[in-house]
C-alpha cells in the first residue's frame, strides 16, 4: 500500500496516518508480548520446575520486583494450581516439545513460577491490545480497513456506527490497561531473565550492521516520524545515519537481494524493482544453493533487523522514550545481576529479547501520543480519512517501508499503465534468515550461531534460544511432526 | 464425555459455529465454505453465532470465551474416503488438532490449550468436517468434498437442533443468490 502511494506520490490524510499508526503500535505490542511470554520465554523458563515452586516465596519475589497488583499470593497460587491440572492431565499440549529439566535451564523454581504466572496473565493482556487492532481494522490479524490513499474508517462523532468518541475512549482504556502490564510486568520479567542469564549477553552477536525504518508518520507526506530509523554499520552507534523520509534515496538506492545461495534461477545481486523470482530447487548444497530465502543487503552488506536494530537506531537518534526505557531496563538488569550492564550488552541473544521489551514500552508512549494526535486533529474539525488515488498511464516505481514487529519491511512496486508489472517484498525474516550473499558473507541467523554453546546435541535448546531471539516468522513454513507423540483420535463417519 | 446441561434451566445455550481453514488451500477451505453456506441457506436463532475463523489461532480466544457449546468445522484428515463427512467429539477435538500439520492447525491447538489454561474452554466441544482430497495451493474445493458439503450442513444443523436450537431452512426463493467472490463453491 505504501509502495503504491509512494509510486503515485500520494499524500495521506492526517487522520489516516494516526489511525494506521495506532494499529501498527497495537499490533506490535501484541506481537512483542506474545513473543516474549508464549513463543520465546519457555526457552528460558522451565514450566515443570515452576510446579515445585513455593507460591508464597514466588509472590514475595514478584512484589519485590514490581508494584504490579497481580502478584498476590492468591493469584500466584491459582496459576500454579491451574498449571498443575493442565500438566497433570497428561496433555502437555503446547508444552509438549519443551526441553524441561535441561541443564541450561538456570532459573529457580520461584522465578520460573513467577514467569509462568505472568505467562497466563499475558494471555489476557494480548487479547486486550488486539481489540484495538480489531476496532480500527474490523478484524485481526487480517485487517480490512487499509486502502491506497488512506483508511476505510469513517469518523462521525454523532454516529454510533462509525469511529466516535465512545470507541476512541475505549481504545484509550485498552492502551492504558496493557501499557501498565508492559511497564510493570513485561519490562521487569525481561530484565530478570536477562540478569539471571547474564552470560547470554556474550552469545549470539552475529551481524552488527543494523537497519530499521522510521515509522509513525506525523505529516501527510511522510517526512517527520514519531519513531526514527536508519542504519548503523559495524555496531557503532556514533555512525548512525537516519532514513529521513518516504522518498529518501539513502534507503531507496541501497537495498539489493542476492540469490547465489538461494533456490532461484541464476546468480545475481539485483535491486528489488529489477528482480524476478524463478524457483530452481537443487536440494541442499552447502557450497551452492541451500535456502528458499533470498539474501538482502544494505550498501552491499548483510544487516540485522528487528527490535534490537530499531532500539539502537532510536537510541542513536536521541529518541527520549527509547533512552528512558533502555535506562530502566539496563538499571534493573544491573541491580539484579549485581554488576553494571551497559548498552553494549544488547549486541547478543539476550539483548534482542531485552530490546523487544524496551521497544514495547516505547510503543506504549507512542500509542498514547498517537491517540492524542488523532483526537486533537478530529477536534479541529478534520474528519477526512481518504484521498482517492488516480493511476496515470506510463510507468511508475515506488517503495514503502514499515518498522514491523520483526523489523524493517519494504515492498517495491513497478506499475505500468495502471497494472502491477513487478512486485517484491523484502521482509524482516528474509533479512535475518537469509543465506550467505554473493560475497559469501553470512546473514544474521548464521552469524549469530557461530560459537553458540550446545550442551546436549540431542536437545539443542541453546540454538533455539538464539534463533527464537529474532522472533522468526517461519511458523507457517516449518512444522516438525514427532510420530512418537501421535495420539489416537476417534473420528467417526456421520 | 459427560452430558451435563449446557445452560441453566430456562436459558438457551450460547453456541458458536466456527469454520476454520484456508480458502487458498483448496479443500482446506471447507470449514469456511460450510459456514458461508450455513449462513446463506438457514436462519439461526440469536443464541447461535456463526464465525469465519480463517487461519487465526489465539486471536480467536475472545470469540470462544463464554460459550456453552463450540462447533468447529474443518477439513479432517483421517484416512477415510475423500468427501466423507466426519465427527470428532469432546477430548478428542484438541487431540485431533494436536496431531495435524497444516498452516492453521497449530493455531487451533494453541487456542484450545490457551482456553484450557484460562478456564474459558466451552462446556462442550465438537468438530465436524469432511475428509479432504487435495490440500494444495489453489482456490476451490475438489469434486469429492463439494459433493459432501450438503450432508455436512445437514449434520451440523441436526446437531444444533439436538440441543434445542431452532434452525430454519430457507426456501429456495429466500436464499440469497449472492455468491462468494471466488464464484460458486
Amino acid at each position: 500500500m505504501r509502495s503504491v502511494e509512494n509510486a503515485l506520490q500520494l499524500e495521506i490524510p492526517l487522520n489516516a496516518q494516526y489511525i494506521r499508526n495506532l494499529m501498527m503500535g497495537a499490533h506490535a505490542t501484541h506481537d512483542h508480548i506474545v513473543h516474549f511470554y508464549h513463543l520465546g520465554a519457555l526457552d528460558w523458563v522451565d514450566i515443570v520446575s515452576a510446579l515445585k515452586a513455593d507460591a508464597r516465596a514466588t509472590a514475595n519475589l514478584g512484589q519485590k520486583l514490581s508494584p504490579w497488583p497481580g502478584n498476590s499470593y492468591d493469584a500466584v497460587k491459582a496459576s500454579q494450581e491451574r498449571l498443575k491440572t493442565f500438566v497433570g492431565s497428561g496433555q502437555l499440549g503446547i508444552y509438549g516439545s519443551g526441553y524441561w529439566g535441561h541443564p541450561a535451564m538456570k532459573l529457580s523454581p520461584e522465578v520460573n513460577m513467577l514467569a509462568a504466572h505472568h505467562y497466563l496473565q499475558a494471555l489476557e493482556y494480548q487479547r486486550e491490545i488486539n481489540k484495538v487492532v480489531a476496532i480500527l481494522g474490523s478484524k485481526t490479524p487480517h485487517i480490512q480497513n487499509l486502502a491506497v490513499g488512506g483508511v476505510a474508517n469513517p469518523i462521525n462523532l454523532d454516529s454510533q456506527s462509525t469511529l466516535n468518541m465512545e470507541r476512541l475512549y475505549y481504545i484509550k482504556t485498552l492502551i492504558d490497561k496493557v501499557g501498565d502490564f508492559v511497564e510493570n510486568v513485561l519490562l521487569v520479567d525481561t530484565a530478570a531473565v536477562a540478569a539471571f542469564y547474564a552470560d547470554w549477553t556474550q552469545v549470539g552477536k552475529g551481524v552488527t550492521n543494523y537497519l530499521s525504518a522510521p515509522d509513525m508518520p506525523m505529516d501527510t507526506k511522510g517526512t517527520t516520524f514519531a519513531l526514527p530509523g536508519g542504519y548503523i554499520p559495524d555496531g557503532d552507534v556514533t555512525k548512525f545515519q537516519p532514513i529521513k523520509s518516504y522518498t529518501d534515496p539513502f534507503f531507496g538506492e541501497n537495498v539489493k537481494e542476492s540469490i547465489k545461495h538461494s533456490w532461484y534461477d541464476g546468480d545475481w545481486d539485483k535491486h528489488p524493482w529489477d528482480e524476478e523470482t524463478v524457483p530452481n530447487y537443487t536440494d541442499f548444497q552447502d557450497n551452492k544453493k541451500y535456502s528458499w530465502v533470498k539474501s538482502p543487503t544494505f550498501k552491499g552488506r548483510p544487516a540485522q533487523v528487528g527490535p534490537l536494530a530499531n532500539v539502537l537506531c532510536m537510541f542513536a537518534a536521541g529518541h527520549a522514550p527509547t533512552k528512558k526505557y533502555a535506562a530502566t531496563m539496563l538499571d534493573t538488569i544491573s541491580s539484579l545481576a549485581g554488576a553494571k550492564v551497559g548498552i553494549d550488552a544488547l549486541h547478543s541473544t539476550i539483548g534482542r529479547i531485552g530490546a523487544r521489551s524496551i521497544r514495547c514500552a516505547v510503543l506504549y508512549d507512542t500509542l498514547k501520543s498517537q491517540w492524542n494526535a488523532l483526537v486533537e486533529n478530529i477536534a479541529k474539525g478534520d474528519v477526512t480519512t481518504f484521498s482517492p488515488p488516480t493511476f496515470p498511464s506510463g510507468v511508475q516505481k515506488g517503495y514503502g517501508f514499515h518498522e514491523a514487529p520483526r523489523g524493517i519491511l519494504s515492498h517495491w512496486i513497478v506499475i505500468e499503465n495502471g497494472k502491477i508489472k513487478n512486485y517484491q517484498a523484502v521482509v524482516p525474516s528474509t533479512w535475518n534468515a537469509g543465506p550467505r550473499n554473493s560475497q559469501d558473507a553470512p546473514g544474521p541467523y548464521e552469524a549469530s550461531l557461530v560459537g553458540n554453546p550446545v550442551q546436549d546435541p540431542e536437545r539443542p535448546l541453546e540454538i533455539l534460544r538464539t534463533v527464537h531471539s529474532f522472533d522468526p516468522c517461519l511458523a507457517c513454513a516449518i512444522h516438525v511432526f514427532d510420530r512418537n507423540q501421535n495420539e489416537i483420535v476417534k473420528v467417526k463417519a456421520v | 464425555m459427560s452430558m451435563s446441561p449446557l445452560s441453566s434451566a430456562g436459558e438457551l445455550p450460547n453456541v458458536l459455529v466456527m469454520g476454520v481453514g484456508s480458502i487458498l488451500m483448496t479443500d482446506e477451505g471447507i470449514g469456511i465454505r460450510a459456514v458461508e453456506e450455513l449462513q446463506r441457506r438457514y436462519l439461526f436463532p440469536d443464541n447461535v453465532e456463526l464465525l469465519d475463523g480463517g487461519t487465526s489461532g489465539i486471536e480467536l480466544l475472545s470469540y470462544i470465551s463464554g460459550r456453552d457449546y463450540l462447533i468447529i468445522v474443518d477439513a479432517i484428515k483421517s484416512g477415510n474416503q475423500p468427501g466423507t463427512v466426519l465427527k470428532v467429539e469432546g477430548e478428542d477435538v484438541p487431540a485431533q488438532f494436536r496431531t495435524r500439520i497444516s498452516p492453521h492447525q497449530l493455531g487451533i491447538s494453541d487456542l484450545l490449550a490457551a482456553a484450557t489454561l484460562t478456564d474459558e474452554l466451552p462446556k462442550r466441544l465438537v468438530l465436524f468436517g469432511i475428509e479432504p482430497k487435495n490440500i494444495v495451493l489453489g482456490i476451490g474445493l475438489s469434486r469429492e468434498v463439494k459433493s459432501g458439503l450438503d450432508h455436512l450442513l445437514e449434520v451440523v444443523v441436526e446437531d444444533l437442533r439436538g440441543i434445542g436450537c431452532k434452525v430454519e431452512k430457507l426456501e429456495q426463493h429466500e436464499i440469497s443468490q449472492k455468491q462468494s467472490i471466488w464464484g460458486k463453491v
